[in-house]
């Protein structure tokens, strides 16, 4: 019969197979106390962006798309973030990785983001962070090494930024 | 009269020779490394499509039930016209965000 | 086996299989979560009109998140039906009534699955349904995979106008199952499955059947078990534009399969408007005992045309206009549907002529949406 399918020896066979697919690779290219990899990315207002240039202050870069609704849930507490602690030596960059900067720009201006919004249109930043989830934030420390790593965004997550921050800051 | 039978390194009556032995030896050995390497090979592949790739199909026209109250009408009309039912499904596989 | 113990196989198969995603999902080291269905309100007013039958009515639909960890859904429908259809003139008076059904719905996000517990009522004045249905929906594989897991059970109290001390009862147990696969950055591809048993009463107390040019009441089996397989992909063909296309198969031991083909594509125009269109082919073969005017004497026959031999071609399309949009805030759209459906019996007559039966229907539906 169709539904004893699901006792027949090879679909038992294939069980662990599809289980041991399900836990997902956490493999990143980018792991916490590792350097951040550089990069250079030309930001929203125009101007060029490297991440190198801003050793000695604390960074956090956020990977956000405009088409995915936690990156948008995550934007005012980001902007907050910001204002809070950018006299502190702060600096947050958002990277965008939408296909039609335009779009990007668009939605930066409307939530009234004022920290720099980098684009990562070809993906290239993206494809070397390898982040296996969006939106992804990183906390970079001082001496350019990535502290922490975030996946996906959930309610409250911020006040763990906010800690973490304050945390690298008072290094 | 019984003739005690002892532990022998010949091969009992029956058994397979030993150079068949070995080879079923071999085989077996041959068909656990395929194995381990086809299911190392399940749990390797990587998502190919990223996060950051998903552009696309997080778009609402790629939803199957856009608008639930439109989808269920639709849904109720076919029922009372029609015997099939069923398998409409709820789709998954979105835009990656978390 | 009894059906019923079949399916308790299946659901036990099923449920060491959930229970093993489950607990690889648990032993994932990234923090993931599923997403909660976004904020939406619905308003619509729906209106059905072929073959004799106007249905129309207003219909609801509220869903807001609490604390980012639950989403409610309430819904309310109203079906204002006026039945003058084939059926009923020929055996019966036209008659009016109506239909309200309510539904409310809990999704709970845990790492990676979104759980669904819905509850429904449906009450007509001699009709009572009430459903409970629970989903779980996981996403594996770095997202790439979804997989979904549902059952439905379903009782209804079945009664008759004019006919107080008429009382019966129906069940319905629905098992689903449902794969969802990334392909490219451009295509997606689902399988979904369904397994169906009913059991009670399953016929109609107004309808009656036809031995050798006799009305009799119909005799309709007290236990039904179906099936239904669905392959869909759908794609982004890189102008703004999507399409779908999806096939399914259904069967059952009542002797019917049914084989439905859809095709759509879906197209923004401008910089506010979605145009969708699509259509749909159904066939299906009769049920066993099903007979137009049987000519031997059974134990069950039925002349319900919607288990006979025909043929469904169905058009629509829907435009979509995004009338108000506050990016952050809210996002309203307004909406209007069209199906047009065309049924062409091949085993059931028109009594009145002899001729065979076939009746044109269209669905309009207006609605607006937000998301806040």
């Amino acid at each position: 019969m169709h539904h004893t399918m699901f006792l027949r020896p090879w679909f038992r066979a294939l069980l662990p197979c599809v289980l041991v697919a399900s836990v997902g690779t956490a493999t990143a290219a980018v792991q916490t106390s590792a350097a951040a990899p550089d990069f250079t990315l030309r930001s929203v207002g125009g101007a060029n962006l490297r991440l190198g240039e801003q050793r000695g202050q604390v960074v956090l870069v956020n990977f956000w798309a405009t088409w995915c609704g936690p990156c948008r849930q995550e934007m005012p507490h980001l902007n907050r973030l910001y204002d809070k602690y950018r006299s502190s030596g702060f600096v947050l960059l958002g990277v965008n990785i939408d296909d039609d900067p335009r779009a990007a720009a668009d939605l930066a201006a409307k939530l009234g983001l004022r920290f720099p919004v980098l684009l990562d249109t070809d993906k290239q930043v993206s494809r070397v962070y390898d982040m296996s989830a969006m939106p992804a934030t990183l906390l970079i420390d001082r001496d350019g090494r990535v502290r922490h790593i975030h996946r996906g965004y959930r309610d409250g997550v911020e006040r763990t930024y906010e800690e973490q921050v304050r945390g690298l800051l008072k290094e | 009269m019984n003739t005690p039978v002892a532990a022998s390194p010949l091969p009992l009556e029956g058994a397979p020779p030993a150079d068949r032995r070995s080879r079923i030896r071999g085989g077996r050995l041959v068909i656990a490394w395929l194995v381990a390497t086809m299911l190392s090979a399940c749990a390797a592949p990587e998502p190919w499509v990223k996060p950051y790739e998903r552009e696309r199909l997080a778009d609402p026209i790629m939803r199957l039930n856009r608008d639930a109250l439109s989808a269920k009408h639709s849904e109720h009309v076919r029922d009372i016209s029609e015997a099939a039912r069923g398998a409409t499904g709820v789709q998954g596989g979105g835009c990656g965000c978390k | 086996m009894a059906a019923s113990e079949r399916i308790g196989r299946w659901l036990a198969a099923l449920a060491s299989l959930i229970g093993g995603v489950f607990g690889a999902a648990f032993a994932t080291v990234a923090a993931r979560a599923a997403t909660l269905p976004e904020n939406r309100a619905e308003a619509m007013v729906h209106v059905y009109d072929g073959g004799g039958v106007t249905a129309s009515g207003p219909a609801v639909l509220v869903r807001k998140s609490l604390a980012d960890k639950v989403s409610l859904t309430g819904s309310y429908y109203l079906d204002a039906v006026s039945n003058a259809s084939i059926d009923v003139v020929t055996t019966a008076s036209p008659y009016n009534e109506r239909r309200n059904e309510f539904g409310l719905a809990v999704d709970y996000a845990v790492r990676d699955s979104l759980l669904t517990l819905a509850v429904g009522a449906s009450s007509e004045p001699d009709y009572d349904t009430r459903s409970v249905s629970l989903d779980i929906a996981q996403e594996t594989f770095g997202g790439m995979t979804s997989v979904s897991l549902g059952f439905t059970r379903a009782t209804d109290e079945v009664g008759k106008t004019g006919d107080p001390g008429f009382h019966d009862q129906a069940t319905h147990w629905q098992y689903r199952v449902g794969v969802t696969q990334i392909l490219t950055p451009k295509w997606l591809a689902s399988v979904n499955l369904e397994a169906m048993s009913d059991s009670g009463y399953l016929g109609n107390v107004y309808r009656v059947a036809r031995v050798f040019g006799a009305a009799v009441p119909e005799q309709v089996p007290r236990t039904r078990s179906s099936r239904a397989v669905k392959f869909r992909a759908v794609g982004d063909l890189g102008q703004r534009d999507a399409m779908h296309a999806e096939y399914r198969y259904f069967w059952d031991n009542w002797d019917i399969k049914a084989h439905t083909v859809e095709a759509g594509y879906s197209r923004y125009l401008g910089q506010s408007l979605l145009a969708d269109g699509f259509i749909r082919y159904y066939t299906q073969s009769a049920a066993l005992f099903y007979s137009d005017n049987a000519q031997t004497e059974t134990t069950y026959v039925s002349r319900n045309r919607q288990l006979s031999d025909f043929d469904n071609v169905v058009v629509g399309g829907k435009l979509s206009y995004d009338w108000k949009k506050q990016p952050g805030q809210y996002d309203l759209k307004a909406h209007a549907a069209v199906e047009l459906l065309n049924v062409k019996y091949h085993n059931f007559t028109d009594i009145r002529d002899g001729s065979l039966y076939s009746l044109r229907a269209a669905v309009l539906q207006l609605y607006l949406t937000a998301t806040y």
